[in-house]
Order: C-alpha cells, then structure tokens, then sequence
C-alpha cells in the first residue's frame, strides 16, 4: 500500500483520478447490464406486489365520523361554531388570527404568506351547509341575527356542558342559555349522518373541485381522526409521516425528518417545524457539498471502506 | 463546410462559428460516443457496489411505467381494481427497490470518495436527485386517496404552512398534488438522473483511492482488447 496519504480532492488535476485510465480494463456491456438490471429488478417488483400487497385503508368521511363518533362530532362543531378550533384559530394561509404561527428569529413566515385559502369554519364548516337543505333549521336565523359576543357566550357555554355530559353526549347535557348552538350542531350531525354533509362542504370550490383543504381541516379538528392516526402509529410522537398503515415500510427515507421531531429540544419548540425543515434543507445542502468540506471528505481516507470495494484490485496491484 | 455546401468530416478539428457547430464540437469533446457507450471498463470497476446504481434506474423504469398506468386510469382506479391494486402494488415496492439501492448506491460512493478527480458535479447531481425523488414520493403518498393520504396531508400541511409555502404546495389540493407528481417532480427526477448518468459516462468511474502510478495494472499492458478502451481526458 501506498505510504502517502490518498487524495480525497474535488480538484481535477495532474493524478490518476482525474486522468483517463490506461491500465489494464475488462470487457464492459452496458446494455447487457441494464437487461439483466431490469429483469432481475422487474422479478423483485412482481415477486413483493404479489406477496405483501398495499396498503389501502379506506378514506375517513365526515359521514363515517359522524356515524362512529357523534359526540366528538358535535364537540368539533362546537369549536368550528365558536372560532374556538384549531383551523379556526391556524392562522394563515386560513385565516387572519392574531399573534400565531411559528417565527425564525422575528419573523413570521407562516403569515407572509397571507390568507390565500380562506377559510370561515362556523360558514364553511356549519351555517353554510345547514343553509344548503331544503328545510334550514330555524335556529339558523337566531344565529345569523346575534351578536358576536352573544355567540361566544352560547358556544362557550354549550361547549363546557358537553364537557360535563356524561360520555360527553349532546343528548345528555345539563339545561342551560346555549341559544341555537344545540339545535344547529345536531341538524349538523343529522345532515352528516345522512351523507350529505361531505358533498355539501366539497361542493363550497363549485362543481369541479379536487382541493380537500376544508374537509381535511375539519376532520383533523375532531378526535376521532387523530385517534385513528394514533392507532395506526402515524402521529407526529410514533414517527408520523416515515409510517404508512399497516406493515409496510412507507416512507423510511424521512427517518431523519421525523427522528428531528423525537428530539425534545427541538420537537418540543415553538417553531418545530421551521427548526426541522431548517435543518433537513441544511442537511440537504451539507450533503451535496460533502466534496468541499474538510473532515467530513476525509472520513473515507480514515476509514478505508474502499479496501473492500476495491479488494480485487489491492490484491493485483 | 466543402465546396458541395455539406460538412467535412475535417472540419471538427478546425474553429467553427455557429452555436450549432461549437455545441456540436463541446459535446462530441467531452462525451464522444465510446464513452458514452463504451464496451469496457477499468480493471477496477469489479464489485457488487456498482451495480446500485443500474439497479436504481431499473427501479425508476418500473416506477414511471407504473404511474403511468395509474395515472391514465386516475387516482382512484386501484380502489376498484384488482389489476390496478397490483399496479399500485408494484408502484410502491418499485419505489421501495429504488430509494434502497439510491442509498446504497450514495453510501458507497461516499466511501469511494467517488468525487474525486474533477467528479464533483456527479456527486451534486446524485444527491440532487435523491433529494427531488423523496420530494416526488411524498406527493405519491398523498395521492394515495385513502386514509394515508388523508393523515399525511393533515399533518404536513403544518411543516410547509410553518415555512409559508403551504398555500402554493398545497397537500390537501389534490389536482395541485397531482400535478407536482405526473409531471413536474417526474420530469425534474428524470432529468436530473439523465445528467448524472451523462456526467458518470463522461469522467469515468473514479479509480480506487489508493491508487498508485506504480501498480501493475497501470504499468503493464492490457491483456483485453477491446476497441473503445482509448479514452480521452478525463474532464
């Protein structure tokens, strides 16, 4: 072996590797190899669709959700009626709310972008599906009429009874001044029960529309999706987004994405997600620069992984 | 040109004037055709670690001709197909196949030092496109019209939200997801793929690191005689 140090230089210049080879060579077919490639990759493909399968579990629909659980429904409702939920307080690009939104240093990239979808969750998510029936409840009108505050308090107040109800059921909460709000989150919870209620809230972007931001939004809002989430090990504290449902690999490329999350110093932050997709985009770039920096380029010198590459060719030498 | 007005052969060698005569010249320079398909390697191309990366392109030859077949069919065809749950099936384990032999094939280069000798932009390019490729199959994910997608795009949207981009790469807009995944990310991931392989063809397989003007396989002759082993500077 060589006494001197191998160069580990980007650099092109006067050495062998940066010359063209004029040693001994081998016969090469590269369409030879991209043949045998393909097959050999193609019977991997097959051979793992045919024995493990996807995934496919079905989508959750407010239907579903209202049928399985009508009291984290009605709950959720609620919230939306109230401004009390988490779309109704997100901030942009939702809506204008006060004060949120995760800041790098002093600024807040999350509200520079501005409300470009916005969304009014007590008219998207409620009175305005409610107004679409043939038969609108009366209590639309109560609702409609009233003061903000006045709202705030009926909501308020129906929120905490539904806290105290036994199961948290809305059959059984206590009687007090909730005005229209029961009357209005259980025409809700009928009109989506019957199914109607999700073509109702798709059908608010017109009659072609692919954009579920508001039937994601509102489904996130109650419990019972993040439950199925955390029942499937999806959450952001299981490795979120790397999983899939089921046993299946999913995403295990994002290991480092979501390992970032785990760490308490970081996943525990305010602004988290900046600090994480801050450090996979620096990562990134360290990575594709590992050419350039000292140490991190010198490693493969230190430890020589390359006498096993190389093996056949140290032997001859 | 001759006096018939068509190109001499000649004329390579000589200093041309047109854009088209000049690219024409840079490219045949750089990547002439022995080396782009050549018919033989260094001695030291001899180990299991080079065929990841031919093992990744095989990958991605699956992975567009499936989408391409879920695609036509749209987004929703394998919830009601055994055929297209298949094809959905060889979709994600073509791109399981490829994201396991991308980073074998990018570890090893790594500790070949495969950058080396004027190779930095092969490097470049091959994180490039590792980079673009988990991009591309996190909107496969969310494509997936099931209760996957559904969670994926609940709890993504807050990372890119965080970061304000969230309107503009919207995970929960499905037509928006779908075409970052047919065809922008794709075309992005193909031709980031096609340079790097352009780039490996064009400088060479890195030699080993330990590689000495003195080792019998630099100083002896070749014993194979294959025609297109004359190659040109490494650039």
């Amino acid at each position: 072996m060589s006494k001197i140090p191998a160069s580990v230089s980007w650099r092109s210049k006067d050495d062998i590797a940066s010359r063209a080879w004029t040693g001994k060579k081998r016969e090469y077919d590269l369409f030879k190899e991209l043949t045998v490639g393909v097959i050999v990759v193609g019977v991997l493909v097959v051979g793992l669709s045919a024995v493990f399968s996807s995934p496919d579990e079905p989508s959750v629909t407010l239907k579903s959700w209202a049928t399985a659980a009508p009291a984290d429904f009605v709950a959720t409702a609620t919230a939306e009626l109230g401004g009390t939920s988490g779309t109704a307080g997100y901030g942009a690009p939702y809506n204008n709310t006060p004060d949120v939104g995760q800041k790098l240093g002093p600024i807040n990239l999350q509200s520079l972008s501005g409300v470009q979808i916005p969304i009014d969750t007590a008219v998207d998510f409620v009175t305005g599906p409610l107004s679409l029936q043939a038969n609108p409840p009366q209590a639309l009108s109560t609702w409609t009429a009233a003061a903000t505050d006045q709202r705030a308090s009926w909501t308020s107040a129906y929120t905490d009874a539904l806290t105290k109800a036994p199961n948290n059921d809305p059959t059984q909460v206590a009687v007090g001044d909730y005005g229209p709000v029961p009357a209005l989150t259980s025409s809700l919870l009928a009109m989506a029960q019957q199914g109607a209620l999700d073509g109702a809230i798709q059908g608010e972007g017109g009659f072609f529309n692919l954009d579920y931001t508001r039937s994601i939004l509102f489904l996130g809002d109650g419990a019972y999706f993040v439950g199925l989430a955390d029942g499937a090990h999806l959450t952001g504290d299981q490795w979120g987004m790397m999983n899939e449902t089921g046993n299946y690999p999913g995403q295990s490329w994002l290991w480092l994405f979501s390992f970032w999350y785990q760490v308490p110093v970081v996943g525990g932050a305010a602004n988290a997600d900046i600090l994480v997709v801050g450090i996979m985009l620096l990562l990134t770039v360290l990575l594709g620069l590992v050419p350039f920096i000292p140490g991190l380029r010198t490693i493969p010198r230190w430890i020589p992984i390359h006498r096993l590459v190389w093996k056949d060719y140290y032997k001859r030498r | 040109m001759n006096a018939s007005g068509s190109i001499d052969e000649h004329t390579e060698s000589e200093v041309l004037h047109t854009w088209t005569g000049k690219t024409r010249q840079w490219l045949v320079k750089r990547l002439p055709a022995d080396k782009l398909l050549p018919e033989g390697q260094p001695s030291y191309v001899s180990s299991w670690i080079y065929v990841f990366g031919m093992g990744a392109i095989a990958s991605l030859i699956y992975i567009i001709a499936s989408g391409v077949v879920l695609s036509l069919n749209g987004p929703t065809w394998y919830h009601v197909s055994g055929l297209g749950h298949f094809v959905n099936s060889s979709h994600l384990w073509s791109v399981e196949l490829f994201f396991i032999f991308m980073v074998v094939h990018l570890w090893g280069k790594y500790w070949m030092s495969a950058w080396r000798g004027g190779r930095v932009l092969t490097w470049i390019t091959g994180v490039i496109s590792f980079a673009v490729s988990i991009v591309a199959a996190f909107t496969g994910y969310l494509l997936q019209t099931n209760f996957d997608s559904q969670w994926i795009a609940f709890e993504a949207k807050d990372a890119l939200n965080a970061v304000g981009i969230g309107a503009w790469f919207n995970v929960a807009n499905l037509g928006q997801i779908f075409m970052w995944h047919i065809v922008l990310l794709p075309l992005a991931v193909g031709v980031i793929v096609a340079l790097h392989v352009v780039l490996v063809r064009a400088r060479g397989v890195v030699p080993p690191l330990e590689a000495a003007s003195s080792d019998t396989q630099l100083t002896t002759p070749d014993e194979v005689s294959v025609g297109t082993l004359t190659e040109g500077s490494v650039r």
